[in-house]
């Protein structure tokens, strides 16, 4: 019986106008937004994490200010970290090595085009290895700088390309001015999908302070720890020196000792804000489309009251009437899914297309096979819920006022 | 079994008053009426004197306000809603003035419904339309939509619609109101046929001469009462 139904269900949809189709709107936006979000959603988490170049080896990082974890380190720091906390740092139990970094920003000029852009520090001996290690650099072009380098320059991958900002690309053993002292490239580093490393200048430390001055300034202390399992003891023994060391209260600290996990927490909190807004409107939207289902249903129950009273007088119960609107109903609102599927998946495809080639990043979108059916089903339900009203409206008509209409 | 003598409908009293306000509309104002197995009923009268208002009671559409209506010696004036569907769609077939067609469906899927309503499977449902469409010679038209159709075709799907369920009763509203002389002639044949075939009919109209022509009884109708019976020379 239901699969009858579902074939006059079918036929009615089928000569019904645009205007029917349109109420699909709702529906088929808030699906849409649900699956393209899913579908993106991977894609989307990695990019962000491999922009901020969040390790995942089990590094804790040190600021000053207490500033977000991704603003340019050291900027606007009233009382900046010094080389002592970074030798203190190094003292405490279960810490390995802890190694100082600055960060401070230059002019780099190049035939003529001058751009404003971040330099870092690379220290000397084992911290350098470490530093290498831990950001997993690696060098396209010519090699990575050495102890002793003096004069000497690696640039991140995009000054292969326009997209530093320069329009002609740096070669290996090209001369580059920065704060007006002259350096020599000596390679550029693999393309790491992150606008901090791919746009980032290293120098070795000693170049470095004597062109910025920073003395003994620190802008970040990156931590290695001898212990995977203690990283949260660790920075927890971290806070409780640098309160001690600054003379500051729990909960009122002017510095930062974050774990790549909280850098991932954070990522995944903005994120998930981002979805919960995304799946508000799906909401919002799914419902004023639920409300429109009612309307285009209603609008047909009088359109066919005639044909109501002739199934009567054919012998139609009113459960026969009812079952065909609530089926019609769903199936309407089934078609407004599937509709939204298929436009999800575009977008999330494309979108994650997009989100790579402007990144740099290889993410690849998410089919989730479940969460489509969920939504076929979803849509369906909402259809008929929807319907129910206009289908009991259709099914109480009165046969002999119906076939006078 | 004795022709024209088993009784299949039965009206005692029957009445239907629409209020509308401070006016009472006496559409059907104490009707008796008996109808007998394989009778060829006319209702005859003038525009508003209550015939089409009888039939959807005859035909279950409808409760009367008084009175009582057997149908087959069961008592339909205070059934419920879905009993009444049940019983309109076994023992009574419809045909109207404006074919009522659904427009959406084919000749042979409208033919179909009936029986889909009486819970027949698909097969059996198919197999029983072809049968009928070849009766009302209309075979070659099953897949047509009723805007596809002429006037007289369609008046035809509808006959072989009524028949779906294999009524006692048919009840035909003015079936050739909306025909012209030449296609009504023929809707009127097949109506024949059928009541020769064993089928009651009752047919609304306000033509007396298709009436003394088809009909073997002619009831007359005015101001929602039967005027007066009268036979024609069909019955014998
Ligand atoms: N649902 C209704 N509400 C109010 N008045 C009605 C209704 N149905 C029929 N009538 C009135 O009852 C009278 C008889 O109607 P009807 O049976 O259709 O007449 P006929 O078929 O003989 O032309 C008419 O005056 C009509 O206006
Ligand atoms: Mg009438």
């Amino acid at each position: 019986m239901i699969k009858d139904y579902a074939g006059l269900a079918v036929k009615n949809l089928k000569r019904r106008g645009l205007r029917s189709y349109l109420t699909l709107l709702g529906i088929l936006i808030g699906i849409t937004a649900v699956i393209a979000l899913i579908t993106l959603g991977n894609g989307l988490r990695t990019a962000v994490i491999s922009q901020f170049g969040i390790s995942s080896t089990e590094v804790i990082s040190v600021q000053a200010g207490g500033v977000n974890a991704f603003g340019p380190p050291g900027s606007g720091v009233t009382n900046p970290l010094r080389l002592e906390d970074v030798e203190a740092i190094e003292k405490l139990n279960g810490v390995e090595r802890a190694v100082r970094r600055n960060i401070p920003t230059g002019k780099l000029e190049f035939k003529d085009e001058v751009i404003f852009g971040v330099i870092m520090s690379i220290p000397d001996g084992e911290d350098r290895k470490f530093v290498y290690e831990e950001l997993n650099i690696n060098p396209v072009e010519g090699r990575l700088l050495k102890d002793r380098d003096i004069g000497k320059v690696v640039l991140g991958n995009n000054f292969l390309t326009e997209k530093a900002g320069l329009s002609n690309p740096v070669k290996v053993g090209n001369k580059v001015r920065i704060s007006d002292k002259t350096f020599e490239v000596v390679g550029i580093t693999e393309k790491k999908g992150s606008f901090i490393f791919d746009n980032v200048v290293h120098m070795n430390e000693n170049d470095l302070e004597a062109l910025a001055g920073y003395g003994d300034k620190v802008d970040l202390i990156a931590v290695k720890i001898k212990d995977k399992g203690e990283i949260e003891k660790v920075k927890e023994d971290i806070e409780k020196l640098l309160r001690e060391r600054r003379n500051v209260e729990e909960g009122e600290e002017d510095f930062e000792v974050s774990t790549p996990e909280a850098e991932l927490e954070t990522v995944d909190q903005v994120l998930g804000g981002v979805q919960a807004f995304i799946v508000l409107i799906a909401f919002v939207a799914i419902v004023v489309g639920a409300i429109g289902i009612v309307n285009t249903m209603t609008t047909s129950v009088l359109e066919r009251k005639k044909e109501i009273g002739v199934m009567k007088a054919i012998g139609a119960k009113n459960s026969d009437i009812f079952f065909q609107f609530f089926i019609e109903s769903g199936l309407l609102g089934l078609v407004g899914g599937i509709a939204g599927i298929f436009f999800g998946i575009i977008i999330g495809f494309f979108g994650t297309i997009g989100i790579n080639s402007f990144l740099g990043s290889s993410a690849s979108p998410k089919i989730d096979l479940i969460l489509i059916f969920l939504s076929l089903i979803g849509s369906f339900l909402i259809g008929s819920i929807a319907g129910i009203t206009p289908a009991l409206r259709a099914a109480k008509q009165h046969p002999v006022k119906a076939l006078r209409s | 079994m004795a022709k024209g003598k088993r009784e299949v409908i039965r009206l005692e009293g029957v009445k239907k008053y629409y209020f509308m306000g401070e006016n009472i509309v006496k559409a059907v104002d104490g009707v008796d009426m008996v109808i007998n197995h394989g009778d060829f009923v006319a209702i005859m009268g003038p525009s508003g004197s209550g015939k089409s208002t009888t039939m959807n009671l005859v035909g279950s559409l409808d409760l009367p306000t008084d009175g009582e209506i057997y149908l087959d010696g069961h008592n339909i004036a205070r059934l419920s809603e879905s009993s009444l569907a049940q019983i309109r769609g076994k023992k009574i077939g419809f045909i109207f003035q404006s074919f009522n067609l659904i427009p959406n469906l084919t000749a042979k899927e409208n033919i179909m419904l009936p029986m889909l309503f009486q819970g027949l499977r698909i097969d059996e449902r198919e197999l029983k339309a072809e049968k009928l469409l070849e009766l009302v010679e209309l075979t070659d038209r099953k897949n047509h939509y009723p805007n596809q159709l002429s006037g007289g075709q369609q008046q035809r799907v509808a006959i072989a619609r009524a028949l779906a369920n294999d009524p006692d009763v048919i009840l035909a509203d003015e079936p050739t109101g909306n025909l012209d002389t030449k296609t009504g002639e023929k809707v009127m044949n097949f109506l024949e046929e059928f009541n020769r075939k064993g089928k009651t009919i009752i047919m609304v109209t306000h033509d007396p001469e298709l009436a003394k022509e088809h009909a073997k009884i002619v009831y007359w109708m005015k101001d929602g009462k039967i005027e007066k019976t009268t036979k024609t020379k069909k019955a014998r």
